[in-house]
């Protein structure tokens, strides 16, 4: 059964990541996004280099977290447009499967969404990682699966309703902020250094964080495909 | 709805008495004086909106288990409860701030979560109205409460996982004895109002249900799609 689960979540996973990768004008619409909402907050601080400097690691995740809610929408949009749901669900997918499938497809695009809008925001910060590069990719995994899993299941609760834009940032921003307040100051530690060795409590919090929605959400998304 | 009238009655009257006490009976608080007083309204409202989470966490279990209409409805007053006792929180708690803290509001754990708390169970809320599938409504908001109740023992605890200016929660060792009789008394009645409360909206909530269910079939508002025209 177990392995059954995987090849199916395995299967959707792939599914949407070759949907979603034929779509060049999306990709190009939210990485521009993502990048326009940097130069708003830079814009917004104004001229001071030391603040920005400061603040960067609050702006990358902000950023990323506008990005999400529309790439979250789009992502459960092509499930219930022309009743694809339906027939996934008598095919039969396990719920849990189709739920994992997407929270990981999800993960993915968000990884790249913040990869290529690391670039834009050592230029316009002038910040680097003085903690080293791989233990910022580290941040940026856990991060991203912080806000996919519940960003999945908010996806599938609000499908399907006019008020959608509204209603999934609503639901889900609130609920990721220990999330964020872990990826930010651990990013932000990463980019200035770690003289007091804090970033392994934050990433601990993130990782806890990431495993207590992944499981529940998991539990919980079955429930939500039958109604 | 007479259940409802009784609670809310004896809850009102156990809060003007102990408010009376606090008032005027028990001491001024060491550090704070009078201020201190806001003490018998802000402490029972923090313990009973977070134990009126746990009802509707509790609710949103058995109306996944369950499926009954009469869960469904009892979540959704519960809920709404919980908001109301939880925006008194956020304003007292605030009122509170100004003359000990100096601001209404700092950027803090416990006020922090205590807000989001708020936000994510409003969020639920607005959810719930905007489905109108009464099956998947009763699912959604069985499901979204148990995920944003994932947030109550963040807030309870916060004040010990992170340095916060909010103190740390008081024992009956840690509070004046003079202090227990009207504090007890603010919480009880406050509970019983909560009580009272949700069995008269609960009984609303259930009517409007029912009144819906007996309704002919019309077509689901959030699945017809707009005519091409």
């Amino acid at each position: 059964m177990i392995a059954i689960g995987l090849r199916q979540a395995v299967a959707i996973l792939t599914k949407d990541l070759w949907i979603e990768g034929t779509s060049w004008v999306r990709w190009v619409g939210l990485v521009s996004f993502g990048i326009l909402v940097l130069l708003l907050f830079s814009f917004a601080v104004g001229p001071n280099s030391a603040m920005l400097q400061k603040h960067a690691a609050g702006y990358l995740w902000l950023a990323t977290l506008f990005a999400s809610a529309n790439l979250f929408t789009q992502s459960f949009l092509l499930e219930t447009e022309g009743g694809a749901i339906e027939q996934l669900q008598m095919a039969p997918v396990y719920p849990a499967a189709l739920f994992y499938g997407k929270a990981m497809a999800n993960t993915l695009q968000l990884l790249l969404v913040m990869v290529v809008m690391v670039p834009p925001l050592i230029a316009l910060c002038d910040v680097w990682f003085v903690e080293g590069f791989g233990l910022f990719i580290g941040t940026l995994v856990l991060g991203a699966l912080g806000l996919s899993a519940p960003g999945a299941m908010y996806a599938a609760m609000t499908a399907r309703l006019s008020n959608q834009q509204l209603l999934l940032p609503l639901l889900l921003f609130p609920l990721i902020v220990p999330a964020l307040l872990a990826a930010v100051k651990a990013t932000s530690l990463i980019f200035f250094g770690d003289p007091m060795g804090q970033i392994s409590s934050w990433l601990t919090l993130l990782g806890a964080f990431d495993l207590i929605y992944w499981i529940l959400c998991g539990i919980v998304f079955g429930r939500i495909v039958e109604s | 709805m007479k259940a409802s009238l009784i609670w809310t009655g004896l809850g009102f009257t156990l809060l003007a008495v102990a408010h009376y006490m606090g008032l005027f009976v028990a001491p001024k608080e060491a550090m704070m004086g009078d201020v201190g007083r806001i003490l018998y309204v802000h402490v029972p409202t923090a313990w009973v909106a977070l134990v009126t989470y746990l009802v509707a966490f509790v609710l949103a279990i058995r109306s996944l288990w369950q499926g009954k209409v009469s869960t469904d409805a009892y979540l959704e007053a519960t809920l709404e409860v919980g908001v109301l006792l939880n925006v008194l929180l956020t304003i007292q708690g605030s009122i509170w701030a100004k003359p000990t803290w100096n601001v209404w509001w700092t950027w803090d754990p416990r006020l922090t979560t205590t807000a989001i708390m708020v936000l994510s169970f409003v969020g639920v809320l607005l959810l719930r109205n905007a489905i109108t599938n009464p099956q998947r409504r009763a699912t959604i908001t069985a499901t979204g409460a148990i995920v944003a109740f994932v947030n109550v023992p963040i807030v309870y605890m916060s004040v010990r996982w992170w340095r916060s200016l909010h103190q740390t929660q008081s024992s009956p060792e840690t509070v004046s004895q003079t202090m227990h009789l009207p504090l007890r008394m603010a919480a009880f009645g406050m509970l019983f109002l909560m009580i009272g409360f949700i069995l008269a909206r609960g009984k609303i909530a259930l009517r409007k249900l029912e009144a819906e269910s007996a309704a002919p079939d019309l077509p689901d508002l959030n699945t017809v799609k707009p005519l091409d025209v």
